[in-house]
C-alpha cells in the first residue's frame, strides 16, 4: 500500500482498541443513501519507476532549445545550492509558523526575505509574499482603497501598458467589491503613457504604473508619481526584481516615491514551471502596514531576553478577523520565498547587477542584429529593460509557428494577449542567451519570415 | 544570526557573478536618467556562508520529514518524493508558461486527466485546476455563485450563510465577494443547528459554505437535509474541501448535494506545504455552474490534441485568477500522487485516516484526555478539550502544544474551533504508523502527569528550543518588520 504503513496484525490491534470491527464500521455515520460507488475515471496504481518512465517520455515532449519568450516570466540562471537548499525536508515539508518556537527557520528566513525586497524595491515594508505578482496588484488595489484616506473613491487608474494578464486578474478580483478600473491611454509611438492628459487621476484611490512596462519600455515615473501625488491619489508600482539592480527603484520615484510596490518574483530563482508555483511581492510605507494583507514577520524577544521572530499583525488577518479581514489569503508562497532569499543571498548586489546589465545589453544586441532583416524594426522607440516588441513583416504567429518546429520559442505574438499587434512580437533575452543564441535566433527568424513570405 | 550580518563590504560568491558584455558605464546615455543611484544593500557573502547558513536555519525548523506533525485540519501527511521528481523533470520545469500548445502536449496530457480524477473523485461535473490556495478556490467558487445569480437576473441574493464552527477564510472569502455573512449555531453533537438554518434561509440567501466532515471533526449527519432546505430557497451549496482527505472514495460532495466546492492539493494530494505555501486549491462544479468556471481549463480536441479553453470558449467565466495557470507544478505533483496510489489507493487513503483519528482518539481517553464530542466517530480528526484541566490546573492549550514541542511532536491546532474551549484539533494522517500514534500518546500521558505534579513545566514550555516563548505583543507594538543595521565593513 503505497505510503500506508500498517501491517495487518496493527490494523486488527488498532480496531480491537476502537472496538470494532472493521474500518468499514467507522464510517456508519454517512447516510448509505449518500455512499460514493466505484471511482471510475482514476486507473490502477504504478510504481514510481513507472512513473518517472511516463512522466520523463511527457516531459521530453515539451522540450525546446532556446526560449526568447518573456512577458512576464522569465528563465534565468538559478545557482545550484538555490534548490539543493530550498528542497530541504526541513524547509520544504514544514507548514505556516504558526509555533513560533518550531519555526525559527523558517520565521527567521522571512524576515531576512522582507528586509531584501523592501531594500530593492526602496520601501520601508515588505510581507511575506501573496500568490503571483498578478495577484499581488489585485490585493495591493483593494489595498489602495483602504489606505487612501484622502478620498473615498473607488476608482483605479491603471497605465494602459500593463500585462493584459494583470489587468484581466485584476478585474476578475476587485470588481466584485465595485472596484472600477481605468485605463490610462498609452502613446502609440513610444509605447509609455502619455503625460498629456492625465485628467483621469482626479478622484482617483490610485494610479498603477508598470515598470518596466509590458513591452520593456520605460515611462516617465517621476512625473506620474509626482502628478498622482498632487491630485490625491497613491501610486503602486508594479516592478521587475531584477531590473531593480540597475534602475532606480520605486521607493525613489518623484518627490515622496510610490506608496505601494508589487511584482513578480518568479526571476529570482523560481523555475519557469508552467506558470507556477512563483511568489508576488508586495511592500509599502511603513504608515500602511495595517492595511496590508498577508503574513507579516517580526522580529520581537524570547522570555529570556534573546532575539526571534513571529507572524505579527494577526489581527488583519481572517483566522482571527474572519469577515473583516484584510484579504481572504491564508498561505504565503514559503517554499518560493526561501528560494528567492537564497538566491537574493547568493548574488548579493553586485551580482544581480550583472544579471540585469547582462539581459539588458543582450536585448540591445538582438534589436540591432534582427533590425537587419528587412521589415523588422522596433515597434516602438525609447529604452528599454530586457523586452522589445518587434514589428514583423509578416504574421508573428506565423513565424512562431515555424520557428518552434526548429526548437526555437521566438517571443510571443502580441495578439494573443488580445491586443491587435497581429505581426509583432514580445521577445525577451536574459543572461542565459549568448551571442551565438542570438545569432541563432536573427537567421531562424530571417528564415521562418520568408518561409512566411513565400506561403503567402 | 541574520545573512545580513555575515555581509562583508567587498566579499561576494564568486561563482555566481555572470560574464558580462560591457560595463554599466557604456549603457546608452538615454538609459542614464533611469539608473539606480545607490546598491539595495543586500548581502555580500560567500556561496559557503549562504549554504552554511541557510541549512543551520533549516534545522531550526520542526517538519513531516522530521516529526510527527499532527496539525488539526492541515493534513500533514508525507509528501512522495516520487512525485516530487516526477514534476521537476526538466521539460516541465523549463517549460514556459507561454509555450505554443504544440511545444505543451506532455504537460497538458497530465492536467487533463488531472481534471478527469478529480471530477470522479469529487462527484462533480467539471473541474478547473487553477485557483493557487484553498482561499483563492473559495473565492472562486463564491465568486461563481454571484456569477450564477447575477446571469439569472436575481439581484436580491446577497447573503453567504457559514456555520459558527467554519474556517476564518469562509467569511473573509464571502466579503471579498461582495457578500453579507450570516453565521449558523452548531448544535452540542457539532452539527449544523437546523432549526437555526430554516429560520434565516430565503430569498436573500445565494449560498452556504460547509465543511464536511465539519470543522468540528465529525460527519454532518444532516446534510441531504440542509442541501434540500438551501436549494429550495433558491441557495446555492458550497463544499469546502480541508477535509476532502476523511471521505476519499467514500463520500463525494457531488452525491452530498453540493454544487461547487474547491479541494486543497497541498492537504489530500500529499503535495508539500514549504513552509506556508504553494497550496493549490482546483474547484470542482455542478452542470448549472459550469459555464462561470475560472479560465483556463484544459480540452481534448476530436483529433486527440490537448488545447487551452479561455475566455472564448467560455464566454459566462469568472475570468483569470493568476497571471498564467495557477500553481502549475504542485498540479504535476497531484497527478504523479494520484498515478501512483490509482483508484484503490485513493480509497485507503480515507480508511486509514479514520482508522489512525479514531485509534488515537480513544488511546488519548484511556490516558484521561476528555473528547470534546465523545459520543460521535472521528472523522480523519477529533478534538480534545482541556477545559478541565484549565480549571483544575491553570494550564492552557497552548501550555500542553508547547510542552508537546520539547516531546519532539509538533503541536496539533489550538483554539479552532473557536467555539470549543481549550482545543487541540488533531489530525494524524494515514501515513502515520501504530508506533508514531502510540508515541504521541505516551508524550500526552506524560503531560497529563506533569500537569498535576509539575504545572509550572508545562506553563512555560518549550524548554528544548532555540528559542522560549515570543513576546508577541511586542512584537506588534514595535514593529521591527526588516532589519535595519548598515553593512560591516571590512
Amino acid at each position: 500500500m503505497p505510503f500506508i504503513p500498517h501491517t495487518e496484525a496493527e490494523q486488527t490491534a488498532m480496531l480491537e482498541v476502537i472496538g470494532v470491527p472493521t474500518i468499514e464500521a467507522l464510517f456508519d455515520e454517512i447516510p448509505p443513501a449518500l455512499r460514493a460507488g466505484a471511482l471510475t475515471e482514476l486507473p490502477e496504481g504504478i510504481s514510481e519507476m513507472a512513473l518517472m518512465q511516463l512522466m520523463s517520455k511527457r516531459a521530453r515532449q515539451d522540450e525546446v532549445e532556446l526560449c526568447f519568450l518573456g512577458a512576464g516570466a522569465y528563465e534565468h540562471h538559478i545557482p545550484a545550492a538555490v534548490w539543493d537548499l530550498a528542497n530541504r525536508g526541513e524547509f520544504l515539508t514544514a507548514y505556516t509558523p504558526y509555533q513560533a518556537e518550531a519555526s525559527q527557520g523558517t520565521l527567521q528566513l522571512i524576515y531576512e526575505f522582507q528586509t531584501m525586497i523592501a531594500r530593492l524595491t526602496g520601501m520601508e515594508v515588505a510581507n511575506a509574499s501573496v500568490y503571483d505578482g498578478a495577484t499581488a496588484l489585485a490585493e495591493a488595489m483593494l489595498m489602495a482603497v483602504r489606505a487612501n484616506k484622502s478620498n473615498k473613491s473607488k476608482k483605479i487608474v491603471v497605465a494602459g501598458n500593463l500585462n493584459p494578464r494583470y489587468l484581466a486578474v485584476c478585474r476578475s478580483i476587485v470588481t466584485n467589491q465595485g472596484l472600477e478600473l481605468e485605463s490610462l491611454p498609452i502613446d502609440s509611438s513610444s509605447g509609455t503613457v502619455s503625460t498629456d492628459d492625465l485628467s483621469a487621476l482626479t478622484d482617483a484611490a490610485a494610479l498603477v504604473i508598470s515598470y518596466p512596462n509590458f513591452f520593456g519600455g520605460l515611462d516617465p515615473v517621476d512625473g506620474l508619481t509626482d502628478a498622482a501625488a498632487a491630485a490625491g491619489a497613491l501610486v503602486i508600482g508594479v516592478v521587475n526584481p531584477t531590473a531593480m539592480a540597475l534602475l532606480r527603484p520605486p521607493g525613489c520615484w518623484g518627490e515622496r516615491g510610490a506608496d505601494i510596490v508589487v511584482g513578480e518574483g518568479q526571476p529570482l530563482g523560481i523555475p519557469l514551471a508552467s506558470g507556477g508555483p512563483y511568489l508576488g511581492f508586495m511592500c509599502c510605507r511603513k504608515a500602511y502596514v495595517r492595511q496590508m494583507p498577508g503574513r507579516i514577520i517580526g522580529r520581537t524577544l524570547d522570555q529570556t531576553g534573546q532575539p526571534g521572530y513571529a507572524l505579527t499583525l494577526q489581527a488583519r488577518e481572517q483566522h482571527i478577523r474572519r469577515g473583516k479581514a484584510t484579504s481572504n489569503i491564508c498561505t504565503n508562497q514559503g517554499l518560493l520565498v526561501t528560494a528567492a532569499t537564497i538566491y537574493l543571498s547568493l548574488l548579493g548586489d553586485e551580482g544581480l547587477k550583472r544579471v540585469a546589465l547582462q539581459s539588458h545589453t543582450g536585448m540591445k544586441e538582438l534589436t540591432t542584429k534582427a533590425s537587419s532583416i528587412e521589415g523588422v524594426k522596433p515597434r516602438f522607440t525609447g529604452p528599454v529593460f530586457h523586452e522589445q516588441v518587434l514589428s514583423l513583416p509578416v504574421s508573428a504567429a506565423a513565424v512562431v509557428a515555424v520557428m518552434a518546429r526548429q526548437g526555437v520559442l521566438p517571443g510571443l505574438p502580441l495578439d494573443e494577449m488580445g491586443l491587435s499587434m497581429p505581426d509583432c512580437l514580445l521577445v525577451n533575452v536574459t543572461e542565459t542567451k549568448t551571442s551565438e543564441d542570438i545569432a541563432r535566433f536573427t537567421r531562424g527568424l530571417a528564415a521562418a519570415i520568408e518561409e512566411v513570405a513565400s506561403a503567402c | 544570526m541574520l545573512i545580513f550580518e555575515r555581509s562583508r563590504e567587498g566579499r561576494s560568491a564568486g561563482a555566481q557573478q555572470v560574464e558580462t558584455r560591457s560595463a554599466i558605464e557604456a549603457l546608452a546615455p538615454e538609459m542614464e536618467a533611469f539608473l539606480r543611484a545607490e546598491p539595495a544593500k543586500l548581502p555580500e557573502v560567500s556561496e559557503l556562508e549562504v549554504v552554511r547558513h541557510y541549512t543551520n536555519l533549516s534545522a531550526k525548523n520542526f517538519a513531516i520529514d522530521r516529526q510527527f506533525y499532527p496539525l488539526g485540519s492541515c493534513t500533514m501527511k508525507y509528501n512522495p518524493r516520487g512525485a516530487a521528481a516526477a514534476a521537476n523533470l526538466a521539460g516541465f520545469s523549463n517549460r514556459h508558461p507561454l509555450a505554443p500548445e504544440a511545444q505543451s502536449q506532455g504537460y497538458l496530457a497530465c492536467l487533463y486527466e488531472l481534471q478527469g480524477y478529480l471530477r470522479d473523485l469529487t462527484g462533480m461535473k467539471a473541474v478547473s485546476l487553477t485557483p493557487m490556495a484553498g482561499a483563492q478556490g473559495e473565492f472562486a467558487g463564491v465568486a461563481m455563485i454571484r456569477a450564477y445569480h447575477q446571469k439569472r437576473g436575481d439581484h436580491e441574493r446577497v447573503e453567504i450563510l457559514v456555520p459558527e464552527a467554519a474556517h476564518g477564510t469562509n467569511p473573509a472569502t464571502a466579503v471579498m465577494c461582495g457578500f453579507v455573512v450570516r453565521e449558523i449555531p452548531v448544535t452540542e453533537d457539532g452539527d449544523v443547528d437546523l432549526a437555526a438554518l430554516k429560520a434565516v434561509v430565503g430569498p436573500r440567501t445565494a449560498g452556504l459554505m460547509m465543511t464536511n466532515p465539519s470543522t468540528c471533526g465529525v460527519f454532518e449527519r444532516q446534510i441531504a437535509e440542509i442541501a434540500e432546505t438551501v436549494h429550495e430557497a433558491g441557495g446555492l451549496l458550497y463544499y469546502d474541501g480541508a477535509n476532502l482527505n476523511a471521505i476519499l472514495g467514500k463520500v463525494r460532495p457531488g452525491d452530498m448535494g453540493f454544487d461547487v466546492l474547491h479541494m486543497n492539493l497541498h492537504k489530500t494530494f500529499a503535495t508539500p506545504h514549504g513552509g506556508g505555501g504553494p497550496g493549490s486549491g482546483p474547484v470542482g462544479v455542478s452542470e448549472r455552474l459550469l459555464p462561470f468556471l475560472p479560465t483556463p481549463t484544459v480540452g481534448k480536441s476530436s483529433t486527440g490534441e490537448y488545447r487551452w479553453l479561455t475566455e472564448k470558449d467560455l464566454p459566462d467565466t469568472i475570468g483569470r485568477l493568476s497571471g498564467f495557470m495557477g500553481n502549475a507544478a504542485i498540479l504535476l505533483r497531484a497527478y504523479a500522487y494520484a498515478r501512483l496510489l490509482g483508484g484503490a489507493g485513493m480509497e485507503r487513503v480515507g480508511a486509514f485516516a479514520t482508522l489512525n483519528a479514531n485509534y488515537l482518539a480513544k488511546r488519548l481517553t484511556e490516558v484521561g484526555f476528555d473528547l470534546a464530542f465523545p459520543n460521535r466517530r472521528a472523522t480523519h480528526e477529533f478534538i480534545v478539550t482541556l477545559a478541565k484541566q484549565a480549571k483544575h490546573h491553570q494550564v492552557t492549550a497552548m501550555d500542553v502544544a508547547k510542552r508537546l514541542l520539547d516531546y519532539g511532536v509538533h503541536a496539533p491546532t489550538t483554539y479552532f474551533p473557536l467555539l470549543i474551549p481549550e482545543c487541540l484539533l488533531i489530525e494524524p494522517t494515514e501515513t502515520e504508523s501504530k508506533a508514531e500514534i502510540d508515541g504521541f500518546v505516551e508524550a500526552m500521558a506524560r503531560i497529563a502527569e506533569e500537569i498535576g505534579a509539575e504545572p509550572d513545566r508545562v506553563r512555560s514550555a518549550p524548554h528544548t528550543l532555540p528559542v522560549t516563548r515570543l513576546d508577541d505583543v511586542k512584537a506588534a507594538r514595535d514593529l521591527d518588520l526588516a532589519w535595519t543595521d548598515e553593512v560591516v565593513s571590512a
